[in-house]
């Protein structure tokens, strides 16, 4: 009987295992690769606003506090984005007839919100909230990058799970003093952030052994 | 939101794998968007697009929004800053040295923008265009009970908004009691300063006048 593969179908085989291997190990790549492009994570995408709100200009140029606009943030899961109306304790007097403003202005009119464009965004299968980060010392920046700096409002940080965790596991790498969470300009060196750390992560009671449990964001 | 921003379902990702493994493709995203309202999320349902609904008349609400006065508080001072058509004399709780120094927090974070830190009506927002304020401690303030600053919180005075929504009843009595410390500290007799502060006035006092409000 004649043999029905030709002796070239054992290199055949053998370069077909290896193409499948490069093959699966190359979609796991590309899998992982775009998992963590600014394409998935959105990080450093910039969305189009109604109104192009330069952070930069009220908080640094005119030094507003962050809780003058984002009001609950300190009790509330929600931070809370600015009612018309608080554009308006300015805007009613000043750049009164600036075109970019219009919006704002029509909105107060009609007395329909503003449609801001959310920048940040978690599945809902994820609780979030921000009152517990405030009150136990995680400062805006160390989530949402140098806002002070923006001229249009961008994700600093994929805030996917593994970017959490890092914090959940390591707190004392980013707690500071109370006063400080709104500090915008806060930047302490690396030992005097972990020796403060460790001191606020006892004085404050954070639980670090508890905080990387699933059913803390996941409930 | 219509459209979220903040991230995308893993879609990209499922179809990367779905190629490589085929049959992986029961990678879902109703887990991202349940059914249900995030706060101040858009609505498709109602016809004003609100998600969080307006009070029907007569509803009572369960808690006051506003926070439970403390006890012992009369209730329409507490809220208001008014009891039967006057102004209150005097915050309706107990003034504490803790009450001061939230009050001095607020004060900074929402009227330092246009009172200035001193209150001399002198903020940032002022030097860029916005009508000045009268100073704190002009004498027609200094003769309002301190109800009237309660009061124009609540319910804003000529051009300057309501700050209602922002700023819970306590804390605007915590701010009112604030504005009087400031209206003492710009000005104070210098004999009633203690030795040691009076030794720090640069030259004469004998006016009467805080040091403070001398210097430009
Ligand atoms: C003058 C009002 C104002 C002040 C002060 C302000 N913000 Fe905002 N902020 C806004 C508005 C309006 C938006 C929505 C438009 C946008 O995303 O740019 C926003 C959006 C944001 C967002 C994105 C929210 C999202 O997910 O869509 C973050 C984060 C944020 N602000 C952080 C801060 C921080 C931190 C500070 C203090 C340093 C601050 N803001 C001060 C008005 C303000
Ligand atoms: C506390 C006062 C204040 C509030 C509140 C405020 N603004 Fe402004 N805004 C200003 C001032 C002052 C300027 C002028 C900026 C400057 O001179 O640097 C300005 C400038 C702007 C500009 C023009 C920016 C540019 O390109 O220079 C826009 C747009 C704007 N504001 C939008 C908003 C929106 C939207 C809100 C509500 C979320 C808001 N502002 C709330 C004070 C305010
Ligand atoms: C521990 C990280 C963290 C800290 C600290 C933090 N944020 Fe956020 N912030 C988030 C996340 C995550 C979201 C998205 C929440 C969502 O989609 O439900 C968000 C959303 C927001 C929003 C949009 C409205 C909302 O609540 O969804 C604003 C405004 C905001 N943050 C402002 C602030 C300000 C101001 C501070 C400083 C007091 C701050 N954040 C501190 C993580 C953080
Ligand atoms: C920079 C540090 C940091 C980051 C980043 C961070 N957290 Fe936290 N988180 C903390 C600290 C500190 C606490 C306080 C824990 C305590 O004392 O119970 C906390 C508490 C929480 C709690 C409340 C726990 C409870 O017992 O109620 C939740 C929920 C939470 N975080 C969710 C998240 C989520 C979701 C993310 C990512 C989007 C995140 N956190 C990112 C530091 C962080
Ligand atoms: C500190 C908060 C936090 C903790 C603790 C946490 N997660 Fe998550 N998890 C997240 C966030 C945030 C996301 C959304 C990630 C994203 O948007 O890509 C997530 C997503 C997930 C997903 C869905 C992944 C996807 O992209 O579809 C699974 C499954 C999951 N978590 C399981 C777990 C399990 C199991 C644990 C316990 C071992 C756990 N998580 C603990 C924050 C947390
Ligand atoms: C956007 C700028 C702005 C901010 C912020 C602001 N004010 Fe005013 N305020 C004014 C202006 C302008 C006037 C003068 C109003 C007029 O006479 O039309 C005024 C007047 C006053 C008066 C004097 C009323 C009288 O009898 O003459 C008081 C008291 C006062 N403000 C308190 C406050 C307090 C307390 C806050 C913080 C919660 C605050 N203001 C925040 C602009 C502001």
């Amino acid at each position: 009987m004649p043999q029905i593969f030709h002796p070239s179908a054992n290199t055949l085989s053998r370069l077909s295992i290896l193409v499948a291997l490069v093959a699966a190990a190359g979609s796991v790549t590309i899998f992982y690769l775009i998992m963590r492009s600014p394409y998935q994570t959105q990080v450093k995408v910039i969305p189009t606003q109604p109104i192009p709100f330069p952070h930069e200009h009220h908080v640094r140029g005119l030094g507003l506090d962050c809780r003058y606009c984002h009001t609950s943030v300190e009790e509330s899961s929600f931070a809370g984005l600015p009612p018309t109306h608080t554009c308006m304790t300015c805007h009613s007097q000043i750049w009164t007839k600036a075109p970019m403003l219009e919006p704002v202005r029509q909105s107060l009119a009609s007395k329909k919100p503003i449609h801001w464009q959310r920048v940040h965004n978690l599945p809902d299968f994820v609780y979030f909230n921000h009152s517990i980060h405030v009150q136990k010392g995680v400062g805006c920046a160390s989530c949402h990058g140098p806002v002070q700096k923006m001229s249009l409002t961008w994700k600093d940080q994929p805030m996917n799970m593994e970017w959490c965790l890092t914090c959940h596991q390591k707190p004392e790498a980013h707690l500071r003093e109370k006063r400080d969470v709104f500090n915008m300009e806060y930047s302490p060196s690396e030992e005097e952030q972990l020796s403060l750390g460790k001191d606020l992560v006892r004085r404050n009671n954070v639980p670090v052994d508890r905080m990387s449990n699933c059913s803390v964001c996941h409930r | 939101m219509n459209r979220p921003m903040g991230r995308r379902p893993a879609r990209a990702g499922c179809w990367a794998a779905a190629l490589a493994l085929v049959g992986l493709s029961g990678c879902r995203e109703a887990m991202y968007q349940q059914p249900r309202y995030d706060p101040l999320e858009a609505s498709t349902f109602f016809d004003d697009g609100l998600s969080s609904r307006p009070m029907l008349p007569g509803v009572v609400p369960h808690e006051d929004p506003r926070g439970a006065p403390p006890s012992g508080a009369d209730e329409d001072v507490f809220y208001t800053g008014w009891k039967s058509g006057r102004l209150a004399e005097e915050v309706p709780f107990p003034v504490d040295r803790d009450l001061l120094v939230r009050g001095k927090e607020r004060f900074g974070i929402y009227c330092t923008p246009c009172h200035g830190l001193s209150g001399d009506g002198r903020g940032v927002i002022v030097r860029r265009g916005f009508p000045q304020p009268p100073p704190y401690y002009s004498p027609e303030l200094r003769k309002q009970p301190i109800g009237h600053f309660f009061d124009v919180m609540t319910r804003g005075y000529g051009v300057m908004y309501s700050y209602a929504s922002r700023i819970k009843p306590r804390d605007r009595w915590a701010i009112a009691a604030y504005i009087r410390v400031l209206q003492l500290s710009q000005h104070a007799e210098v004999t009633t300063l203690p030795e040691a502060d009076r030794a720090k006035l640069p030259g004469e006092g004998s006016t009467g006048e805080a040091a403070g409000r001398k210097q430009p």
